[in-house]
């Protein structure tokens, strides 16, 4: 419950704290939402000697949709922005299905997406989200920005292949090739626990047909999964039954859980490709609705 | 002229609260909430093992942290021989570990510095060098040859068990069985839990030397009995000590024992000669503070074809932790346990039980359950639903042939204890009509023919609540009675105080409204105190739904000696005499001439000022009340619930509870302590509990993993009642804050194995976690045994 | 404050006296407050056990209870979750700033009302979780609330009265918009307040 002495630095730009995790030789940790770093610090998990607060940084609070269909969320953008935002139920359906079931209420009112992807918990739930999206952190260090692909940002449980003196900036996910659809489904056993399973499932429709496919999971294995297998087995199905299944399959085998206090590592498995199966399902659902 | 008795908040009145008027605005007075002037505050280190020797502590880095004032080892402590304390079950426990750590979280040592972040930095400076010894993390590994032993320190100990015990008649069952047409089994596990209230433990000690007097502040639900075990562990004299346990942040059982925090800042603040705070961190509570339950229970049961219950056979085994440190009557090594099957028309019955020393917390505590009654009728109503599968019976049915009848009481149960009361039958046939049952068979039926599984489930339970009377409870030796003390000012208006002690049951507001009821003076014109040793009457404390059992009907009998003095002066101040005198709410009169009258408030003003000749004055008094015997209350807990036959979730559909705990003091208050206590069962039968790896690392030492369910998922209680008056209380009541923790969470789990009847499956172990009642569905057996951390398949 | 003198005990001088501090302004309960914190300190414990504002408690060491629930700039946060730094220049209401001298807020009415509280340790956080729902959703279904409320653990109520208590609040909080502040929605079914 109290945490060990640091240093606390409050940048105004983006620059300027660049600037200072430099200087701070990789002793500094950046806090955006604190939701999962300050809990870390109560338990004396975490103690770094210095924190950089990004919360006084102007401009990155959005989440927004360029002309060309790019979407951008900024690092400060919390996970109730989301959660409470009606515009993206249709733009990024998978976000949107997500909000809601990340952490619990106030958590959520400080919680930032791209925290929770720089945090790279495995049980987090928007590493996957992104991962199906194919998103992309933007981060900025003292040589200027880069983009790097989340599936690529993770390199382990809690561990990224960002620098000391990068900030992540922003998320991007990449324009559509045609109609978006997706979903989110997370075993949870009360509101506020992390997932025992989640499944994200995001999928382009284009001509009645896939033209893209992404399955993130959540929960079930040492980092992030990204089942880039079941997914091509979506893409040119119209998403049909067979062709679900099939992903469902390749996504459990992709799976690798391990059996603790929250279920087994076969339940745990049979849980992705039923996750896998219902969102499918909905996703048709919505489309015959639709069409 | 009569008083309205709901209009001056009496008895039956939904009266609001009266602690609510400071809880609301932030205003409590909670442990955390009280700083005395110059206070230092303590942190505690624990071991990281479940199982080591200490080779060694150095202190010296925690010492040079400025800010640090003092650092606390085992090895001080022994030499003060305070290292060991007593527990509640005539064993002893370490306060600070000094020759091994025998579970995780136990406490090595302590640090006291200017503020808890400094005493916290202090902590983490101490090195302790460990030596692993194999951990013992259940009952079987517990009591393997060539086992290690735990308590080595204990000469003549030379095994992990701490007791054999049995109760009831062996050979009298042994014939019933021999009787039997057919013969019912079951094997479980009742999972460790926590009561885990929202505030955790905490005291804040100030010794002053000048004057020799101890005043500690804590949470405590029992604080005179804390302050006679503080007498004997510190050696202080008792008049000395002042133990005083303000607002608590709710109890649970969790606050009964003595923990090793307390006794450490009493010595603190003995060394420091100033206030030591100890405010214990959640996952201090959860690791290393008195757990609920963690026992396998073995049962049989003696049937005829007719479906009626010829005897049972009980077996249990428990595992304490490292120390037996259970909070029970001393006559009972498990609790009452053996209240099982006490509203059933059972002839014979017969229990063993065996405990067991692991390198897992102590605690063992009545987690809102009157010492073990939760597992006896888990067991019970778990027992019935399989029973009545193997006849073929209904559920409901089975339970209507064996219930006790209304005109068969006072009942001697195949334990020996007495029922007194009861329309056992009427409560079963109000919560299946509420619930719709026969409709609900029909729905159940409709919606497997389209692949979806419903499922209901029952539980009818009596339990003995309110300890004592004093013949058969006692803690330590000290009679399990209770106490009130009454005093009414010249102006009418009056202070209560009481030997109980509220944690969030609301006696602020219902002992005034027994006083209402009792002497017709306005519930708001009655004061109530408890906590304070200094100025509340000896009492045993507030657990095992004791309160209103004792306690309350304590209120009661002082009023009435308040009334009997009040009448003499009434008699004087109408010049009759006193046989003359006739009582009515708030009023005597004359008899034959009811105009002629004084009130309760024209009394109390005559005690100070105008008492007959030779009277004492004054209008005060106490009662010391030791029951004749336990309440017994009788509820009907029904869940219907929907299981998800793809992933083993499962959703509450709807929860009927019919309660009869006698006469109803206020309803709301009542109504309250169900919805609660049922929220706790439905924690325990869906994610609530606590377990271990095989190191004895312990999961479930959070709110992460340590689950309580939240607003969202908890379901919507209707509740119905029955009122059968207590024939022994003085108001008829009954106990009731623990009815639906004890009895509900059989109804939810005989809901979902209801639901899955098809497999044949006859128990899945709680939590029902959704793997769990999977692996059931689809595998076809049954999934018991403590929650399983697996390790990698 | 009196300048006069400060209590302090006596250091033992060396890193003690080093440690870093940070001067936060903020305005608490529409009141401006100002205090010298380390940087490692919660907000919590500056609500506590710096400006004695006791009502925002604290439950749980891994930021699940919400016992410690407080308005940030009117939006609900953890504060066992913020450093008292990060409060600088923001705004801030507890419990203690619900009701005015005169009276209590119509959700503290509403939880006295339906019996929404037992020990009250979880209250204070559920009131304040209530009161931004309410200013966001005037009208809240069930559901709505179970859903707000679903940061904040009660282990006394089972939380079916939390949810009348704050569907009474709405309610008299809608007739005062209303009668315009006249009228009283509060029928007290059982004897005295
Ligand atoms: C009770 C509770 C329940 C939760 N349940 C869930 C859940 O179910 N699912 C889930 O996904 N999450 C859950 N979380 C975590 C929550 O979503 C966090 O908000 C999230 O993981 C981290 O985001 P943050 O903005 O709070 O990051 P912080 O805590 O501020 O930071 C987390 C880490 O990321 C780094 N970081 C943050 N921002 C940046 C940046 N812009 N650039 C580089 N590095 C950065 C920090 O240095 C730190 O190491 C829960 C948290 C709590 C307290
Ligand atoms: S104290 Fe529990 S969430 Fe803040
Ligand atoms: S009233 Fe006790 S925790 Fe909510």
């Amino acid at each position: 419950m109290y945490p060990s002495r640091f240093r606390y630095e409050a940048p105004s730009t983006v620059a300027e704290a660049v600037a200072m995790l430099a200087a701070a030789d990789g002793e500094a940790k950046i806090l955006a939402g604190g939701q999962s770093l300050i809990p870390m610090m109560k338990l004396r998990f975490a103690a770094p000697a210095m924190i950089v607060d990004i919360n006084g940084i102007g401009g990155l609070d959005y989440h927004r949709s360029d002309p060309d269909g790019t979407y951008r969320i900024g690092a400060l953008c919390r996970h109730a922005d989301l959660e409470k935002s009606a515009a993206l139920a249709d733009a990024q359906p998978t976000i949107a299905a997500a909000a809601p079931v990340v952490a619990d209420p106030l958590v959520r009112t400080r919680g930032t997406l791209v925290g929770s992807v720089c945090h790279a918990d495995p049980q987090g739930d928007w590493a996957s989200v992104m991962v199906s999206l194919e998103g992309a952190i933007v981060a900025q260090g003292p040589n200027g920005r880069r983009s790097i692909q989340v599936a690529d940002l993770i390199d382990g449980p809690f561990q990224t292949v960002l620098a000391p003196d990068e900030i992540a900036v922003e998320a991007v996910i990449p324009a559509a090739r045609g109609a978006r659809a997706g979903g989110y489904l997370k075993l949870e056993r009360r509101v506020g626990d992390f997932a025992t399973v989640g499944v994200a499932v995001s999928v382009e429709m284009s001509g009645g047909s896939v033209a893209r496919a992404g399955i993130g999971l959540t929960a079930v294995g040492p980092a992030t999964i990204n089942a880039s297998d079941a997914a091509a087995a979506l893409v040119g199905t119209a998403l049909d039954s067979d062709a679900v299944d099939a992903a469902a399959q390749l996504a459990a085998e992709a799976a690798q859980p391990r059996s603790d206090h929250r279920g087994s590592a076969d339940y745990k498995r049979h849980v992705v490709a039923t996750f896998v199966r219902r969102i499918g399902a909905q996703i048709q659902r919505s489309e015959q609705e639709a069409a | 002229m009569a008083l309205d008795e709901i209009k001056i908040g009496g008895l039956g009145a939904s009266r609001r609260r009266v602690e609510d008027n400071r809880f609301i605005r932030g205003k409590g007075n909670y442990i955390d909430d009280i700083a005395l002037p110059w206070m230092l505050h303590m942190e505690i280190l624990r071991s990281p093992l479940a199982h080591a020797r200490i080779r060694s502590i150095d202190v010296s880095a925690a010492w040079a942290i400025p800010g640090v004032r003092m650092v606390l080892t085992g090895d001080m402590l022994a030499a003060r021989n305070l290292a060991w304390m007593p527990t509640l079950s005539y064993d002893t426990q370490a306060v600070l570990a000094t020759d091994k750590v025998r579970f995780q979280g136990q406490e090595v040592a302590c640090v006291v510095a200017d503020d808890p972040y400094i005493a916290k930095d202090g902590c983490e400076a101490i090195v302790v060098d460990y030596e692993p010894l194999p951990p013992i993390v259940n009952p079987s590994q517990a009591k393997a040859p060539g086992a290690p032993l735990i308590r080595d320190d204990k000469t003549g100990q030379d095994s992990n068990v701490v007791f054999d015990w049995e109760v009831g008649d062996r050979e009298g069952t042994d014939r019933a069985f021999a009787q039997a047409d057919v013969v019912s089994t079951i094997d479980m596990h009742y999972p460790r839990s926590h009561p885990s209230p929202i505030e955790a433990c905490g005291s804040i000690a100030d010794f002053n030397r000048a004057t020799s007097k101890l005043t500690v502040y804590m949470t405590t639900q029992a604080p005179h009995i804390i302050r006679a075990a503080v007498a004997l562990v510190a050696e202080l004299p008792e008049h000395m000590i002042r133990i005083v346990s303000p607002d608590l942040g709710g109890g649970f059982g969790n606050k009964v024992p003595v923990y090793p925090g307390y006794v450490v800042s009493i010595l603190a603040s003995i060394l420091l000669e100033c206030p030591v705070k100890w405010i214990e961190d959640k996952s201090g509570n959860l690791i290393s503070t008195g757990f609920g339950r963690d026992i396998y229970l073995k049962g049989e049961m003696a049937l005829r074809n007719d479906g009626r219950i010829l005897g049972v056979r009980m077996h249990t085994d428990s595992d304490h932790g490292a120390f037996f440190s259970d909070a029970q009557p001393s006559k009972f090594k498990i609790g009452l346990m053996h209240s099982a099957f006490s509203c059933y028309d059972v002839p014979a019955a017969h229990l063993t039980a065996q405990g067991v020393y692991t390198n897992k917390a102590p605690g063992g505590v009545a987690y809102r359950c009157s010492f073990r009654v939760t597992e006896a009728m888990y067991f019970q109503e778990r027992m019935v639903q399989a029973a009545a599968a193997d006849l073929g019976m209904d559920q409901a049915e089975f339970r209507r042939i064996n219930l006790v009848r209304d005109d068969d009481f006072p009942h001697r149960t195949p334990w020996g204890f007495l029922t007194d009361s009861g329309q056992y039958g009427k409560c079963l046939d109000l919560g299946l009509e509420a619930i719709g049952y026969e409709d609900f068979l029909r729905q159940k039926e409709e919606a497997r023919q389209r692949g979806r599984l419903l499922g209901i489930g029952i539980s009818t339970m009596t339990e003995p609540l309110g300890a004592g009377n004093s013949r058969e409870y006692d803690i330590l030796g000290i009679k399990m009675f209770d106490s009130a003390e009454l005093k009414v000012h010249m102006t009418g208006k009056a202070l209560l105080r009481t030997g109980a002690k509220t944690q969030g049951q609301g006696h602020e507001t219902t002992w005034a409204q027994i006083v209402a009821h009792e002497l017709g003076i306005p519930a708001e014109d009655v004061l109530v105190e408890e906590g304070d040793t200094d100025t509340a009457p000896f009492g045993m404390g507030t657990y095992a739904s004791r309160s209103t059992p004792v306690a309350g009907a304590a209120v009661a009998m002082v009023s009435r000696k308040i009334r009997a003095k009040a009448r003499k002066i009434a008699a004087h101040l109408l010049e009759v005499s006193e046989e003359d005198v006739e009582w009515e709410l708030g009023r005597f009169s004359v008899r034959g001439a009811p105009d002629r009258g004084v009130t309760i408030q024209e009394c109390a003003i005559a005690a100070y000022s105008n008492m007959p000749d030779g009277m004492e004055p004054g209008l005060e008094n106490n009662a010391y009340y030791d029951p004749p015997n336990l309440t017994w209350p009788f509820a009907c807990y029904i869940a219907t619930v929907e299981v998800d036959p793809e992933t083993g979730v499962w959703d509450v559909l709807r929860v009927v509870a019919v309660d009869d705990c006698g006469v109803r003091i206020n309803p709301m208050i009542v109504e309250g302590q169900i919805m609660g206590g049922l929220t706790e069962a439905y924690a325990m039968a869906n994610m609530q509990f606590i377990t271990f790896d095989e190191d004895g690392n312990c999961i479930g030492s959070n709110y992460m993993d340590y689950l309580l369910p939240t607003a969202w998922e908890t379901p919507g209680f209707e509740l119905h009642e029955v009122v059968t008056p207590c024939p022994h209380h003085p108001i008829g009541a009954k106990g009731i804050g623990e009815c639906a923790t004890v009895g509900g969470p059989a109804a939810f789990v005989n809901a979902v194995i209801d639901a899955i009847g098809d497999t044949g499956v006859r128990n899945i172990d709680m939590p029902l976690l959704p793997d769990r009642v999977h692996e059931a569905i689809t595998q076809g057996h049954d999934v018991s045994g403590a929650p399983p951390v697996r390790t990698e398949p | 404050m009196s300048t006069l003198f400060e209590e302090v005990r006596p250091s033992d001088g060396g890193a003690g006296d080093a440690v870093p501090v940070r001067r936060v302004e903020l305005t608490v309960n529409g009141e401006r407050r100002a205090a010298d914190v380390e940087p490692r300190l919660l907000l919590a414990h500056l609500l506590r056990n710096g400006f004695r504002l006791t009502g925002t408690h604290t439950g749980c060491d891994t930021t699940n209870c919400g016992a410690c629930t407080v308005l940030y700039d009117g939006v609900p946060v953890k504060s066992c979750t913020m450093f008292a730094v990060q409060a600088d220049g923001h705004e801030v209401l507890t419990v203690e700033g619900l009701a005015t001298a005169s009276e209590l807020h119509p959700i503290q009415e509403g939880f006295k009302d339906e019996h929404g509280l037992q020990c009250g340790f979880c209250t204070p956080g559920m009131m304040l979780a209530a009161k931004a729902l309410l200013e966001e959703k005037p009208n809240p279904s069930e559901d709505e609330i179970r859903w707000a409320l679903s940061g904040n653990l009660c282990r006394c109520t089972g939380y079916q009265n939390i949810v009348k208590a704050v569907m009474w609040a709405a309610e008299k909080l809608g007739a005062n918009v209303e009668s315009d502040g006249a009228d009283d929605a509060g029928d007290d079914a059982g004897g005295e307040g």
